[in-house]
């Protein structure tokens, strides 16, 4: 009884004559679309969710035996099993808050020169594609363009100012970031810039504006939403940034003295320490730096949020 | 639609094989330490042409290995630190160290125009904590009396990443040096006092070459192939020894516990020089453990670790590796004997 149900069913919806066939299938074949593309959905947040979950479980050991002292403890002894995390936090936080500073002239000027000055040509064809290829450049190979061209330079640079010349360090390592993150910022720029309505530049030019008056008062202010935003990307991705920085930063478990010591980011604390941790509160400290790295860049995106919609130009 | 079943389908299909071959007993899986890695490949593949029997060991590093050892998913582990009396007991049935090669750490330097380097304990310990901070402190100037020595920073450079490595690097400074030993400690990671670190065998080498004045260890293996300068180095019994394979074997050449859980280090050998440690693979004791683990896999296991170390030993000097002494050799021959199925010796 119930199967020849189903199959009287089936036959509504597939074949039924008379019946408006078409609609039926379509509504069904809709339905599904729209589930697929719910739980797609649905498996990212799930994701999301788990790997937060994990790392917290599985940094209950460290959580319980440190507590809050993690964050402020300037040891990181595996032998003793003394776990800090703040010379890492404060090397995550130095180096990329300097890799921003040194890149967002760069990238600002570029975003403006190619969205603003040329659009079309040899020159800046060339520069764009540059700047895609910096995007797709293997980080470890530019460790290497750090460890064989930046460190000598900033190591001759530290003779002449009398600082011990070690050549790595958190500045090599921010120079090295600010590279990798120009195409981060500078295109999500340069996309915004181009946004800018053209009629708001025709008024501005017909009241007897310079071009750079332009670009200061009426792009700018218009854009900075989207550039911001831009930069805010290049940040995540300088705070989680593994081998280059592990290759340059010198990897010492101190706190930095000044901007040349060498030091040691989250990121690569955990790529340096993991494989061979074998004690199980050295391993769960380790995780609980995932976390933090986690909690890092979730509050850096939500800042993000909140900047974009502060500063957004409403229509 | 169909296509992509088909694929999926087809996946699903290769996945499952995976699975079957995993359990076939022609096949040994191990994971663990970096540093034998190349002697290991070797020595593997060599005893799949003779035998027939596959080895895949993944160098993920000796944490990893006793790791996957203890959540029993590969049948050996290998490490360049034997597990302490604490980790055994973690690892829930007892444990067999067998050694399979042995190897050194060199103290490499980059000193422009000093072709050698003359250090002792002291002066190595002193410079690693930071007391000696010149190149022509007095005490290292003294036992160099035919070099002048700069007036330069001493900049030390360590591994960053965790590693066997480290572990007799540490060992043995906290043997030679108390303040080390209660201030740093021994592990495959510790707390540097002092200096730069650098990723791996490279990333130290890649450090001392570029950074002038620095010193920093690394395996004599690597040293050589990359010819690095690298120091000469009093040991216990008051003799300068330079590295070489040959007087890393001699620091073997010593009483060895019956466990081979011993660490050769500040070596009481004459001829021997003090920075030498042994490789060991780790396998269960009992070896009738977990689901459906054969007699057959567990008889292929014992027959791999003994071909290991006998016939296998020859290829370890061509890799640059130190062959096992006479001693340790007799001391394995007994560990890989006194493994066990159900409780029955497999090799007799």
């Amino acid at each position: 009884m119930e199967k020849n149900q189903q199959q009287q069913k089936i036959c509504y919806v597939n074949t039924g004559p008379g019946q408006k066939p078409g609609v039926s299938k379509f509504f069904k074949k809709d339905f599904l679309f729209k589930f697929i593309l719910f739980f797609s959905g649905f498996l990212v947040f799930l994701l999301v969710l788990s790997i937060f979950v994990s790392l917290i479980l599985n940094s209950v050991p460290s959580l319980k035996e440190f507590g809050l002292k993690f964050f402020v403890s300037k040891t990181w002894d595996p032998v003793f099993e003394q776990f800090g995390a703040l010379p890492f936090i404060t090397g995550t936080l130095l180096t990329s808050f300097l890799a921003i500073l040194i890149t967002i002239p760069f990238s600002l000027a570029i975003s403006i020169y190619l969205a603003e000055f040329t659009k079309q040509g040899f020159y800046p064809g060339f520069l764009k594609n540059s700047i895609d290829l910096l995007a797709g450049v293997p980080s470890v190979v530019y460790g290497f363009f750090g460890i064989f061209v930046i460190v000598p330079i900033i190591r001759y640079l530290q003779i002449k100012l009398h600082i011990e010349p070690y050549g790595v360090g958190i500045f090599t390592a921010s120079i090295i970031l600010s590279i990798m993150i120009i195409p981060f910022s500078s295109s999500l720029g340069r996309e915004i810039i181009e946004m800018v309505p053209a009629e708001i530049k025709e008024a501005a030019y017909s009241l007897g504006s310079t071009r750079f008056e332009v670009i200061k008062y009426v792009i700018l202010p218009y854009a900075r939403s989207g550039i911001t935003a831009g930069i805010l990307l290049a940040l995540g991705r300088a705070i989680g940034e593994t081998m280059a920085v592990t290759m340059v930063i010198g990897n010492s478990n101190m706190m930095p003295k000044s901007i040349f010591s060498p030091s040691n980011t989250m990121a690569s604390v955990i790529a340096n320490e993991f494989t061979e941790a074998v004690t199980s509160i050295h391993l769960s400290s380790l995780i609980e730096i995932g976390v933090v790295l986690f909690l890092v860049t979730t509050m850096i995106s939500i800042t993000g949020k909140i900047i974009i919609k502060k500063f957004a130009v409403h229509q | 639609m169909k296509k992509i079943f088909k694929v999926m389908l087809g996946v699903v299909m290769m996945l499952l094989m995976v699975n079957v071959s995993k359990a076939d007993d022609k096949e040994l899986i191990g994971a663990g330490a970096t540093f034998p890695y190349p002697l290991y490949s070797k020595m593997f593949d060599v005893y799949y042409k003779e035998h027939g029997i596959k080895v895949n060991y993944s160098a993920i590093g000796s944490g990893g290995g006793i790791r996957q050892l203890k959540e029993k998913t590969v049948d050996f582990g290998g490490t360049d630190a034997f597990l302490s009396d604490q980790q055994i007991k973690e690892m829930g049935a007892d444990i067999v160290h067998i050694p399979v090669c042995m190897g050194a750490v060199v103290l490499a330097y980059n000193m422009p125009g000093i072709k050698t380097l003359y250090l002792t304990p002291d002066i190595v310990a002193d410079m690693f904590l930071g007391k000696i901070k010149k190149w022509n402190d007095p005490k290292i100037q003294k036992i160099n009396p035919k070099e002048k020595l700069p007036d330069t920073n001493i900049v030390t450079v360590h591994r960053s990443d965790g590693s066997g490595t480290t572990f007799i690097f540490t060992d043995y400074l906290s043997k030679i040096s108390n303040e080390w030993q209660s201030k740093v400690g021994k592990g495959t990671s510790v707390n540097w006092p002092i200096g730069l670190g650098g990723k791996g065998n490279s990333g130290v080498a890649g450090l001392i070459k570029n950074v002038p004045y620095s010193i920093g260890y690394v395996e004599l293996i690597y040293a050589l192939s990359n010819k690095i300068p690298f120091a000469t180095l009093q040991n216990k019994s008051g003799v300068f020894i330079e590295p070489a394979l040959t007087t890393t074997s001699k620091a073997g050449d010593v009483k060895l516990p019956d466990d081979m859980r011993v660490s050769i280090t500040d070596t009481d050998a004459k001829e021997g020089y003090s920075i030498s440690g042994f490789t060991w693979i780790i396998v269960y004791k009992e070896q009738n453990y977990g689901k459906n683990r054969s007699y057959e896999r567990a008889k292929t296991l014992v027959n791999l670790l003994w071909w290991m170390v006998h016939q296998g030993q020859k290829y370890a000097e061509k890799l640059h590796y130190a062959p096992l002494s006479k001693q340790a050799l007799m001391k394995a021959e007994n560990l890989i004997k006194s493994i066990t199925y159900n409780g029955k010796k497999i090799m007799n």
